[in-house]
């Protein structure tokens, strides 16, 4: 008997899963409706309050957050960031269609370059697919536009994100993955970020900058 | 690894004198209980999401062989593979397969309970397979040669002298001279020096906190971002979870993860939750080739069914632990096994038998704050009377406990007897007791008394002021 056969007859025999007709209906139609449970009334805002709160919930995990009136002040807002931490004029971003509609040529002193990080990269560029007001979370699938290692690896992430993509709870990013790759489907990875790495392992003081990046920094565009 | 839950009124003996471990204990003590709170005061729902979470894992559980091979099926369909697993051997057994066909030379681990359980690492080395712990405090520990002492805070029982001590020891390659003095430069250097380990790994191992039915996923939460390295730099993501991690949706993973963080760290939500399902699709950029999967049982299966069922809803947030005087004052070491304070005082017995484990869930003073806690409200006291209850009928208790119990019994249920002898009792005690109204000497209990006086009882026995509160009652007009 293969090991799956006895863990599985086990449970079953464990269960007392002899009458197994309901059982399967049940488990099939949750599986199917997905009901949603509790969701936390402190999200059920009107958009704008959603975003304020998303800022204020995303500000208190320790990432910044600038708001800018449109995609094309993008490049100019990413530029400011990094000068204003005297950091060299250097982002690696994915090819994400978004990100590739923006007037980068604009910004002459910052090198961009593309594809997945291979660890030299000081800092990155990606889109969100949406984001969390809730608890301020963003949420970046991967894909071929989206490298997962540049949400790991840079020093400091910058994440621009719509305005009009920050639902208020986990479970609107659920709906979107499932509108997005169907009932069931996922991409590889769904990276659920709330802040920058961070560790209290050593004597439970709080510090930032494990192994991900020591900076998240949040573009959010209105418009 | 060598299982010294057997000793461990030896091992909290030792602890209570170890002055390093004291002192790091304090942190526990202040910092996991406030955080928890306060996250816990900012959501007015967080009730009402246990008792959601706890009816996710009871449904779960009374339908664990459906959602397991739902949750394969759907693992298959995304192109991972999944491995079955009966015992901690059958386990480390596939992960080497999987190191073999690769040709592994390294692997990179997230942080991850159930490879300690396994023994992973110890064996993983006997097999000429270099593991790398990658979370700061399991790096820390594996550097000493320790094991964890807490489930998420795995070096919880050092000092940054102690840390200090261990990167100067280790880290040869690096400047004698340099400042280690600050917990930050600490982390820098761990952080500068597994960044290469990722690279250099064939092979990614992390745990689960979950496994989605519904999509095959597995989902780690995180703070660090170790874990995500981990599994998208080397080529194959190997992922070991026991089979009660399984969840039928990712909705119903949603409330439990509101729950989870905030009763580990206080967090609202931990930095990265990440949902993983099968390997990196044609056109990614990065991300690993392989995904293996491997389904442990490891003694959960015979917890079904039985009066331990209830801790398979253990989501391992170590709740109870940062709630508990006796985890407090000994720390995690002294439980003698991978799983501490009052979750493992439940789950080392069923794990490892009460006959090794028996001391750990009478370790207890029943004070009932892991129970409040738990976001999972499972019933941590009763769990340790079961074991109790098993303990003495097997017969495993010390002669001298059985035979004072015993006569205990015998007293208890003769209720005429045992309020006169309280009655007779009382009143000599109480003079017994002279000035000071305490004694400090008491045959049969030396060693309740070494540490403290017991008081001399006062007044009215129990039963007589309860009788009064009776006719009280009865007497007055209400």
């Amino acid at each position: 008997m293969s090991a799956r056969e006895a863990i599985l007859g086990k449970v079953r025999k464990a269960l007392d899963a002899s009458g197994n007709a309901g059982r399967l209906d049940n488990v099939w139609d949750r599986l199917m409706e997905a009901p949603a449970g509790i969701i936390p009334t402190r999200a059920q805002l009107d958009p704008e309050a959603r975003v304020e709160l998303f800022c204020r919930m995303a500000t208190q995990a320790a990432a910044t957050v600038a708001r800018v009136a449109g995609e094309e002040v993008v490049p100019a807002a990413v530029t400011a960031y990094l000068r204003a931490r005297n950091l060299p004029a250097k982002v690696r971003m994915g090819g994400d269609r978004r990100l590739k509609a923006m007037p980068w040529v604009n910004e002459r002193t910052l090198q961009v370059r593309h594809g997945p990080s291979d660890g030299d990269d000081e800092a990155s560029v990606s889109h969100a697919a949406a984001a969390i007001a809730e608890t301020g979370t963003l949420a970046l699938f991967s894909g071929k536009d989206n490298p997962t290692t540049l949400n790991f690896l840079p020093d400091r992430h910058s994440v621009v994100v719509d305005a009009a993509d920050i639902g208020g709870d986990l479970e609107s990013v659920m709906r979107l993955a499932r509108a997005r790759y169907g009932k069931g489907e996922m991409p590889r990875t769904l990276n659920f970020i709330t802040g920058p790495s961070r560790s209290g392992d050593i004597e439970q003081k709080l510090l930032l900058g494990a192994h991900g990046p020591r900076a998240l920094h949040i573009i959010v565009v209105d418009g | 690894m060598l299982i010294t839950s057997p000793a461990f009124k030896q091992n909290a003996h030792e602890a209570l004198a170890d002055a390093q471990l004291q002192k790091a204990m304090g942190h526990v003590r202040s910092g996991f209980i406030d955080k928890r709170s306060h996250a816990v005061e900012a959501l007015p729902e967080f009730d009402a999401l246990r008792d959601s979470a706890r009816a996710i894992k009871d449904h779960t559980l009374a339908n664990l062989d459906l959602y397991l091979t739902a949750y394969e099926e759907k693992v298959l369909a995304a192109g991972g593979k999944v491995h079955w697993a009966e015992t901690a051997a059958e386990a480390r057994g596939i992960v080497l397969d999987i190191c073999r066909m690769h040709d592994a030379k390294t692997v990179a681990k997230g942080k991850s309970m159930i490879t300690e359980e396994i023994e992973l690492n110890d064996f993983l080395e006997a097999s000429g397979i270099r593991p790398v712990e990658t979370d700061l405090g399991e790096y820390i520990i594996q550097l000493r040669g320790e094991h964890p002492s807490h489930i998420i805070a795995p070096a919880v029982h050092l000092n940054k002298e102690q840390v200090e001590a261990d990167f100067r020891r280790v880290h040869t390659d690096l400047p004698p001279e340099r400042d280690l003095s600050d917990p930050a430069s600490l982390l820098g250097e761990a952080r500068r020096v597994l960044r290469q380990k990722y690279f250099e790994a064939d092979i990614g191992i992390t745990g689960a906190n979950f496994l989605v039915a519904e999509t095959g996923s597995s989902i780690i939460v995180t703070n660090e971002g170790n874990g995500d390295l981990s599994q998208i730099l080397p080529r194959v993501h190997v992922v070991i979870a026991s089979i009660e991690k399984v969840v039928p949706t990712l909705e119903d993973a949603a409330q439990i993860l509101r729950v989870l963080a905030r009763s580990a760290t206080g967090q609202e939500m931990s930095v990265y939750t990440t949902v993983s399902t099968g390997p990196r699709r044609p056109n990614d950029p990065d991300g690993p080739d392989e995904y293996h999967v491997i389904l442990l049982d490891n003694g959960r299966s015979s917890m079904l069914g039985t009066e331990f069922q209830e801790m398979l809803r253990c989501i391992r947030c170590g709740a109870c632990m940062n709630h508990c005087p006796v985890y407090h004052a000994v720390g995690g070491h002294a439980y003698g096994w991978v799983y501490p304070g009052p979750m493992g005082a439940v789950l080392t017995p069923s794990l490892i038998g009460v006959d090794k484990a028996g001391h750990l869930p009478n370790a207890s003073t029943f004070c009932g704050r892991c129970e409040s806690v738990c976001p999972m409200k499972i019933p941590l006291p009763k769990m340790m009377r079961h074991w109790r209850e098993r303990e003495w009928e097997r017969g495993l208790n010390p002669t001298a406990a059985r035979t004072g119990l015993k006569f205990w019994a015998w007293f208890a249920r003769r209720p005429a007897l045992y309020h006169l002898a309280t009655w007779l009792a009382f009143p000599l005690l109480a003079v017994a007791g002279g000035r000071k109204r305490r004694f400090g000497f008491l045959p049969l209990a030396g060693g309740w008394v070494r540490h403290r006086d017991m008081p001399a009882p006062q007044g009215r026995t129990f039963m007589q002021q309860w009788r009064d509160r009776d006719a009280l009652k009865q007497g007055s007009p209400l």
